[in-house]
């Protein structure tokens, strides 16, 4: 039972993965593609390494990945935030309907 | 379950490869630098899953300072750009 | 050793290099670099060499990528040739 658990929770994420990255490619511009990554990355990464803790049971691994969930949760969203700070500080200014792609 | 994390693993190669298209055609420096944010991001599931399918431990440490590494980098290029110098 | 993996990321890194030597601004070399030791270090970790990819995940997408971005600092970023 818990292994179809962590399989339906690694298909989810490894969903959000590839929607990312196809976010990433079809996307006109620099903001809206960092839309699309930032938050698709963490929710899949999280889903993915929740799944594996699944998996695992109860034992030292699923620490360790409890862990770089954890991490990974508070270090994406601002290292993608600090990239966003400095785009817009250096004048990437945001894509308008109409525009061609940037 | 261990054909799973195959087939997982090789999917989550070919999203690199999609991010590769970004950091190699993107116009500006921001595209490449979120492109390598993500595919960091990726690869860190990649090295949990290969550290599982090999069943050694060890690969958890890896991704765990691979995760730091990434962001501190990250870091470094956004300060070099806002302040002008790292140090 | 799973080698459809070892032979999709040894394509990355190919595509990596070509591209850090043609692109013109030093600091996106600096940034597809970073990507390019961030790979070396999977394929390090894949191949059963755990100190190795230790290091190079320290040094190589750490330590490297800072150094780079200190020297274009105190340079610059248009390359001479």
């Amino acid at each position: 039972m818990l292994n179809t658990l962590a399989l339906i929770f690694i298909v989810i994420g490894l969903f959000f993965m590839i929607v990312g990255a196809i976010g990433l490619i079809r996307f006109p511009d620099f903001y809206t593609r960092v839309h699309a990554t930032g938050k698709c990355d963490t929710l899949g990464e999280g889903m993915m390494l929740f799944g594996i803790i699944l998996y695992e049971g109860m034992n030292l691994i699923s620490v360790k990945i409890l862990l770089l969930v954890i991490f990974i949760f508070v270090t994406s969203p601002t290292a993608v935030h600090a990239i966003l700070n400095v785009a817009y500080t250096h004048g990437v200014e945001p894509w308008k309907k109409g525009d061609e792609r940037r | 379950m261990i054909d799973i994390f195959h087939a997982s693993v090789i999917i989550l190669i070919l999203t690199v490869f999609i991010c590769l298209y970004r950091v190699l055609a993107g116009p500006g420096w921001e595209n490449r630098l979120i492109a390598v944010n993500t595919i960091g991001t990726k690869t860190i599931v990649v090295l949990v899953l290969v550290g599982l399918i090999y069943e050694r431990p060890l690969f958890l440490d890896i991704s765990i300072a691979y995760a730091m590494i990434n962001f501190i980098s990250t870091l470094a290029i956004a300060k070099y750009l806002r302040r002008g110098c790292v140090c | 050793m799973i080698w459809e993996l070892d032979f999709a990321l040894l394509l990355f890194m190919i595509f990596c290099a070509i591209a850090a030597i043609t692109v013109r601004d030093l600091l996106h070399a600096t940034i597809i670099l970073s990507a390019y030791s961030l790979i070396m270090a999977v394929i390090w970790s894949e191949m059963n060499a755990v100190d190795v990819a230790f290091t190079e995940a320290a040094v190589g997408a750490g330590i490297t990528t800072v150094l780079f971005i200190a020297a274009i600092a105190r340079t610059g970023r248009r390359s001479s040739d």
